[in-house]
């Protein structure tokens, strides 16, 4: 889950990082009066859970209320890749002297955290790591004992950073880690800081992801920041459909029908599990079809399951068919699935034999489920047609 | 030969009165796996199909020889669980739970390394040895396990469990069979990655070849490219890469946590190109992985 | 409606109190429930879930029987 902006830099304000002062505004009359309070020119940065930024002219930089009345408006009104600002963050605008990028996140391949330090912040950092990489420091350190602010230290001093910099700047980065081990981060970022003409620092931009799996445990850092829509921060903000979806398995606890995210094609997919529906999304597209969603069915859901997620994507406009996929099963059951979709085929007033393109899931309980679908008509088949078969099979069905 | 386990391997499963377990527990038993115990604080004295439970994992260790642990126990509870493994000396630890926050994991994973312990997972369904023992639900009914996962000559690894099913059904129907299959987990950070795991196969004598399921996200295939590079390593290995269509969806999340896009080198394209710099084979679909790698085991025979 | 499971209860079934309480225990997906009489019946919505597991039946023997409707 991505923080906004602002509060990312609520968060670093808790441990004493220093920031430029900011007031978030929702309209352009806030924004206005934020300006005037702040006194002189400001950045108006629009508050948006998407790369490019700067690029898509959500920055801007004004030197009276009125101007940052105007620029607000502008920007409060500016979709950056189909998203939304929740607001415009209205910051006093400082003379910068030089940018520094600090970041942590974790070494997959070190299974580590790693601090990533340069002396050269507010570009591409990997652009800098390839062009100049005695410009950037990187220093893992144990996610297992307490955080060794040295680690902080040398990830400066390796970029060749000394005197009352050296101190100022470690402890930014150590604070950074330490709201990275704290909060379940995948990714904490300050880009850039700023060394300023009085010679202090302080964090420009901030940039945090916290781990879906840990939000449970962070329910009290998320209420003092008053974030209330875990869910809608996603790359893009979910469809109707794609709530309806996650209403439906939400109100079963058995089994997985969900993760539903909705496309712009003609041919329903009721497909899984995790690797599954990757390589059977792919099989469609590879076959020359266009599906209308992707979706995860697995871990035995139950036959009300199934059969709501089936009647969900048949009601999709322009989807005739679904295809009913998987890799071979060991937990879910072939005969509870069958029965689910044909249900959900039913309820949705369609003929299964009709609505389901074909019938591809293999294994557990397989005899059984074969005998349901005859008795309704289904295409099926078993593990010796492959998932690449099946999806062909489908997309060629649904073309007519 | 195999890799990790034999027919003798002992093992037990934390977590065993759970309701996934019980059905691994039948499953295993059925297949003819070495289970010995399952742990669950507080139902010491109880039995799951025949199988005794204690409260502690050293209540096993100290009377009897134990080579193996499941953690099978729910996210909040699974990294206490692999501590107690290793701290009664366990050396092969699988850990089937899946939705353990990562800063977790890899504080396992790390005191496993200090203490020599393979770790295997999180967010898989284990391994197996076919005809041999089975740790983990990896095949599932112990008939469809037998005709899915025939002895042979393939090593498989897969960052999916379910698929890992699927590619060894292919490998048997193609007459290679398999000799050892690792479901490696679905996580950004896990216990063991394709990488750290070759070394065995390619000290295993009865391994020929390497079939590997690979998805977005992470950089595990770019670290196998490197070990097949440096290593010199004369296993052909094929791999089959997924979710190719989320190139065009950055940041967004399908199928497993690990899947995440986080950098231009995590994308299938990217890693695809990788693979195949390195002499990696890539398939387009499943049923095109057995022809590969017998050309290629071929070719490997004929030149020798 | 169910369409592929049914499940039929003898009333000497239905009339003894403890199997009945039997049959509500053990069924996995609660196919079994006390109507106001205090007699067991089925619910409706949920006799499309059965596992076919036989619990219910090793319970009751010959006096509850799981049809299977598509065998039909
Ligand atoms: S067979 Fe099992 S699931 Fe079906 S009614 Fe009987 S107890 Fe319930």
């Amino acid at each position: 889950m991505r923080f906004y902006e602002f509060e990312a830099k609520q968060a670093l304000a808790r441990r004493r990082v220093p920031l430029p002062k900011s007031e978030l505004a929702r309209t352009p009359e806030e924004a206005e009066a934020a300006a005037e309070q702040l006194g002189g020119p400001v950045v108006l940065k629009s508050q948006v859970l998407s790369g490019g930024r700067m690029k898509a002219g959500g920055v801007k930089f004004t030197d009276s209320p009125a101007e940052a009345k105007q620029a607000a408006a502008e920007i409060l009104a500016l979709e950056i890749n189909n998203l939304k600002p929740a607001g415009v963050l209205v910051e006093e605008r400082r003379t910068v002297e030089q940018e520094y990028f600090a970041a942590v996140t974790w070494d997959t391949r070190a299974k580590r955290p790693v601090i990533i330090f340069s002396d050269m912040g507010g570009i591409d950092i990997e652009e800098v790591a390839e062009q100049h990489p005695e410009h950037v420091a990187r220093m893992h350190f144990s996610p297992s004992r307490p955080f060794p602010d040295f680690s902080a230290k040398l990830a400066v001093a390796n970029v060749g950073i000394t005197g009352g910099a050296l101190n100022a700047l470690s402890r930014m980065v150590a604070a950074l880690a330490g709201a990275f081990i704290d909060h379940d981060l995948t990714l904490a970022e300050i880009n850039p800081i700023g060394r300023l003409d009085d010679g202090s620092f302080v964090a420009l931009d901030a940039h945090m992801d916290m781990e879906d799996e840990a939000r449970g445990r962070h329910t009290a850092l998320l209420d003092e920041l008053g974030i209330d829509d875990p869910e809608a921060r996603k790359a893009r903000p979910p469809t109707q459909f794609e709530l309806d979806a996650a209403a439906n398995n939400d109100a079963d606890p058995r089994g997985i029908a969900g993760n539903l995210v909705e496309f712009d094609g003609n041919i329903g997919l009721i497909i899984g599990a995790g690797g599954g529906s990757l390589t059977l999304f792919d099989a469609v597209r590879a076959a020359g079809g266009k599906p209308a969603n992707y979706c995860e069915i697995g871990g035995n859901p139950s036959v009300g399951k199934a059969a709501g997620l089936t009647k969900l994507v048949l009601s999709q406009p322009g989807v005739d068919k679904v295809a009913v996929m998987m890799s071979i099963v060991s937990n879910t059951r072939v005969d509870i699935v069958a029965r689910g979709v044909i249900k959900g085929c039913i309820e949705a007033g369609r003929d299964p034999a009709e609505a389901i393109a074909i019938f591809r899931i293999p294994g557990s309980w397989e005899e059984e489920g074969f005998v349901i679908l005859d008795k309704y008509g289904v295409e099926y088949v078993d593990r010796s047609v492959s998932m690449h078969e099946a999806a062909a099979r489908a997309v060629a069905k649904v073309a007519g | 030969m195999s890799i990790l386990v034999d027919r003798d391997t002992t093992f037990i499963i934390q977590g065993i009165t759970g309701r996934e377990a019980v059905t691994m527990t039948r499953e295993l038993l059925d297949y003819g796996s070495r289970l010995i115990g399952g742990v669950t604080p507080g139902r010491k004295g109880r039995d799951v199909h025949g199988v005794p439970v204690e409260d502690t994992v050293r209540a096993f260790t100290e009377r009897e020889q134990v080579d193996g642990a499941v953690v099978a126990v729910p996210p909040a509870f699974a990294p206490d669980a692999v501590n107690e493994a290793i701290e009664a000396g366990i050396k092969l630890i699988v850990v089937v739970t899946e939705n353990i926050p990562r800063r977790q994991v890899a504080q396992f994973v790390e005191y496993a390394k200090q203490e020599d312990v393979r770790l295997i997972g999180p967010n898989c369904l284990g391994l197996i040895s076919p005809g041999k023992t089975r740790l983990g639900g990896v095949g599932g009914a112990a008939e469809s396990t037998r005709v899915a996962f025939q002895p042979g000559v393939i090593g498989v690894m897969s960052r999916s469990g379910g698929m890992t099913t699927e590619i060894a059904n292919s490998l048997s129907e193609a007459g290679l069979g398999v000799s050892t299959a690792v479901s490696i987990g679905g996580d950004a950070i896990i216990g063991s990655t394709y990488a750290e795991l070759m070394p065995l196969f390619d000290a295993d004598p009865e391994t020929k070849g390497i079939a590997i399921y690979s998805e977005p996200g992470g950089r595990a295939e770019y670290e196998l490219a490197e070990y097949m590079a440096e290593s010199g390593s004369k296993l052909p290995v094929v791999a089959f890469m997924a979710g190719r269509f989320m190139d065009e969806m950055p940041g967004m999340r399908f199928g497993h946590a690990g899947t995440i896009v986080e950098g231009r080198a995590d994308t299938a394209t990217e890693k695809i190109t990788n693979l195949a710099a390195a002499g990696i084979a890539v398939a387009e679909r499943i049923e095109e992985i057995p022809q590969r790698l017998k050309e290629r085991i071929e070719q490997i025979e004929g030149a020798s | 409606m169910a369409m592929f499971i049914r499940v039929d209860i003898d009333d000497a079934v239905r009339q003894d109190g403890d199997l009945c309480k039997q049959l509500i225990e053990v069924c996995p997906v609660d196919i079994f429930t006390l109507d106001e009489g205090g007699r067991v019946s089925t619910v409706e919505d949920n006799v499309d879930e059965c596992t076919l597991c036989d619990l219910c039946t090793d319970a009751a023997g010959d006096g509850v029987r799981v049809v299977k409707l598509y065998r039909e």
